[in-house]
């Protein structure tokens, strides 16, 4: 019984993260489209809304090209591996009070280290196309995410400390208990978090890995047809879980004024996340790499590891 | 016991997003640190030089618009000034003035144009779009007064080709307006950036030796320390006449070159706008200029330059007496300025090349004339 209704929730969960996606990159397109003084998407459906499915329709009608010169194997499963974890970690993600697959007790490490194989995928990836480009590309995103993966953990570890669970629900239950969303007290994990989940993504103003105009695109600059479009599908759903995750941590989940029912307050977060992240890729120029780890290492994690401690001296005088 | 490495050879076009064009750049890496690099060009040589030998004065006139075709005004200009010349023609007033004022709006359009391409380079995309909206509107107004978008074919030999338009002036005057106020915020949106300064102070330096040894001109000499604008040195034309300062840098960083880039905009409002309060009402065109087969300038030679956008740009013309040059030579800015790159690219990173590349402004169909 139980394995059936897993089945059921996984794929109801996976044909709404499709959709999801969809429209989250018809939001972007929309978004940054305002923002630059254009409409944006607008011919394809009432607003542009089935812009999205007539780019994928497009990649799926695409030759399938595989480099002569490519490690096939890996070449092919790359884009597989890459898209298989950010998928996974919504087993964890509780939508409202009702609406969840798993109450795991180590929800958060089970997300951490799940989605953290994602760069797997981005390595083999550029690995295998035995591209300059690719190769560079696939090295700047792993280095580039196995650095900001830590401020991420550790910007998490104060709320872990304070709640003394890792089980997202409880974590929840938590910020009820208290009438206060994570994101007063843990301001600056917060602020930690949202710059370490950007980099985390690939996205703007650490959009590296895709470098337009320096690497050409990235790890996945020899994948065309629908490979691309699955490389795509795994860097926003990944966004969109990153979304979710930081929903629960900081603000408070499914919470919210009893009007709206739990779920919808908790898809509204997501979106100011989402929204934010695109209105910085429309305001914000490239990092360098090298500024981008020097960040990392030299600003982030310090500042991270204070927090931890000053949690820390804070629950045990406030006796929480 | 020291590890053997071997450098590796990364070749940058010639249809690289980053260049903006056809143009080769083979760069050796050791690591992240280049050793060596080699601007390859003549992806787009039309041998406009030759071509000039075989038509009639007027007749190459369009064919300069295609050198530097963001500042086709300019070279326009600086072209008929050597015809002018070699004629010792008088040429009117209000076609100098619709000269200047054509020749600013064109160099705002081009320095708004790098700066848009410069910020797409190191991956700001709004700017791009931002700049681009207010150079259609410059475009626009050039339009409307010489029918063509970019490559103009407005200066003709011994004034301009057509006056301007009734209520033309007083667009500019509004535009004039306009441009400020969005170069204002330009400026808010972009030159404060912490990830836009940390990217470019203290990268891609150039020093005045450098400078006076490679023959730099234009925005980069001026980004280092080096006070050279033609319009105020040998003033052409009738720059005398305006009030407007030369804006220069001491650093010589790409961020140096990006700020005399964009005080030279508001510079070259200050003249448009005075140029439209002083624009005479007269003739536009040398009464003789028109007659375009009966142009034979008596046998001699003749040099003159201009500022165009990207430094300077000269023309050397010799007649020998027939209605067709003998031989014309183009001194082009960005031919001249993209030479640095042997020498401003080594001991960079690798990280830094787009950034360096992108601030020295070149435009192909110039580097290849």
């Amino acid at each position: 019984m139980d394995l059936l209704y897993m089945t059921i929730y996984s794929v109801i969960i996976l044909k709404l993260m499709l959709a999801g996606v969809t429209f989250s990159i018809l939001f972007e397109r929309k978004v940054i489209g305002y923002m630059q003084m254009r409409p944006g998407p607008n011919r394809h459906g009432p607003w542009g809304i089935l812009q999205t499915v007539a780019d994928v329709m497009k990649l799926l009608m695409k030759e399938d090209v595989i480099p002569r010169q490519a490690d096939r194997a890996i070449f092919v499963l790359a884009p597989v591996i890459a898209f298989a974890p950010a998928f996974t970690v919504y087993a964890v993600i509780s939508w409202s009070d009702t609406i969840y697959a798993a109450d795991l007790n180590i929800g958060v490490l089970y997300f951490l280290g799940v989605s953290s194989m994602t760069m797997l995928g981005v390595l083999m990836g550029g690995w295998s196309s035995n591209n300059k480009y690719s190769l560079l590309g696939a090295i700047r995103g792993v280095a580039q995410m196995i650095s900001y993966e830590l401020p991420l953990v550790l910007s998490i570890l104060g709320i872990v400390i304070l709640v003394g669970s890792l089980n997202l629900r409880d974590i929840v239950y938590f910020q009820q208990d208290i009438g206060m969303w994570f994101i007063i007290p843990q301001f600056l994990a917060f602020v930690i978090y949202m710059i370490s989940a950007i980099a985390e993504l690939n996205r703007s103003p650490f959009d590296l890995p895709e470098a337009e105009s320096e690497l050409v695109s990235g790890y996945h600059t020899e994948y065309s047809g629908f490979r691309y479009a699955f490389f795509m599908l795994a860097e926003y759903t990944y966004a969109i879980a990153i979304a979710a995750f930081a929903t629960t941590l900081f603000l408070g989940g499914w919470l919210g004024p009893a009007f709206l029912p739990g779920v919808v307050w908790f898809l509204l977060k997501m979106c100011i996340f989402m929204f934010i992240w695109f209105w910085l890729r429309a305001t914000l120029p490239r990092a360098r790499v090298s500024h981008l780890m020097q960040f990392s290492w030299k600003v982030l994690i310090p500042l991270a590891l204070l927090n931890i401690v000053v949690t820390a001296i804070i629950k045990v005088w406030m006796g929480w | 016991m020291s590890i053997k490495t071997e450098t590796m050879t990364l070749n940058m076009g010639p249809q690289h997003p980053s260049t903006h064009g056809v143009f080769r750049l083979l760069v050796e890496v050791d690591g992240e640190t280049i050793t060596k690099a080699e601007p390859i060009m003549g992806y787009l040589h039309r041998g406009s030089e030759k071509l000039a030998e075989n038509f009639i004065y007027t007749q190459f006139i369009p064919y300069t618009d295609r050198l530097d075709y963001m500042n086709a005004m300019t070279n326009n200009y600086v072209y008929c000034a050597a015809v002018e010349k070699l004629l010792d023609w008088e040429i009117p007033e209000r076609a100098e003035y619709l000269r200047v004022i054509t020749m600013e709006l064109n160099r705002i359009a081009s320095h708004l144009v790098w700066w848009g391409t410069y910020l797409l380079d190191i991956g700001a995309l709004s700017p791009f779009l931002y700049a681009f909206r207010d150079r259609d509107h410059i475009l626009d107004l050039l339009n409307e007064i010489s029918g063509a978008r970019m490559t103009f074919n407005y200066h003709r030999i011994g004034g301009v080709k057509w006056d301007a338009p009734e209520g033309w002036v007083d667009k500019v005057k509004e535009k004039v307006k306009v441009l400020r106020e969005n170069i204002n915020e330009y400026d808010t949106l972009v030159t404060g950036n912490e990830i836009f300064q940390a990217r470019t102070i203290g990268v891609g330096k150039l020093t005045k030796e450098q400078i006076l040894n490679w023959g730099i001109s234009g925005p980069l000499a001026r980004a280092s320390g080096l006070k050279i604008d033609i319009r105020k040195e040998e003033p052409y034309s009738i720059y005398d006449r305006f009030d407007f300062d030369i804006p220069t840098q001491e650093e010589g960083d790409v961020y140096a070159r990006y700020k005399v880039r964009i005080a030279e905009m508001y510079e070259s409002l200050k003249i448009i706008e005075q140029a439209c309060e002083q624009i005479p009402e007269g003739d536009i065109i040398h009464k003789k200029g028109a007659r375009i087969m009966m142009i034979k300038p008596p046998a001699g030679e003749a040099y003159t330059r201009a500022e165009a956008s990207k430094g300077e740009i000269g023309v050397y013309a010799i007649s020998n007496g027939k209605n067709k040059p003998y031989r014309v030579k183009l001194r082009r800015p960005s031919f001249v300025n993209v030479a640095i790159l042997q020498d401003i690219l080594i001991g960079q990173s690798i990280q830094d090349l787009v950034a360096i590349f992108g601030s020295l402004d070149i435009v192909l169909g110039e580097v290849d004339a």
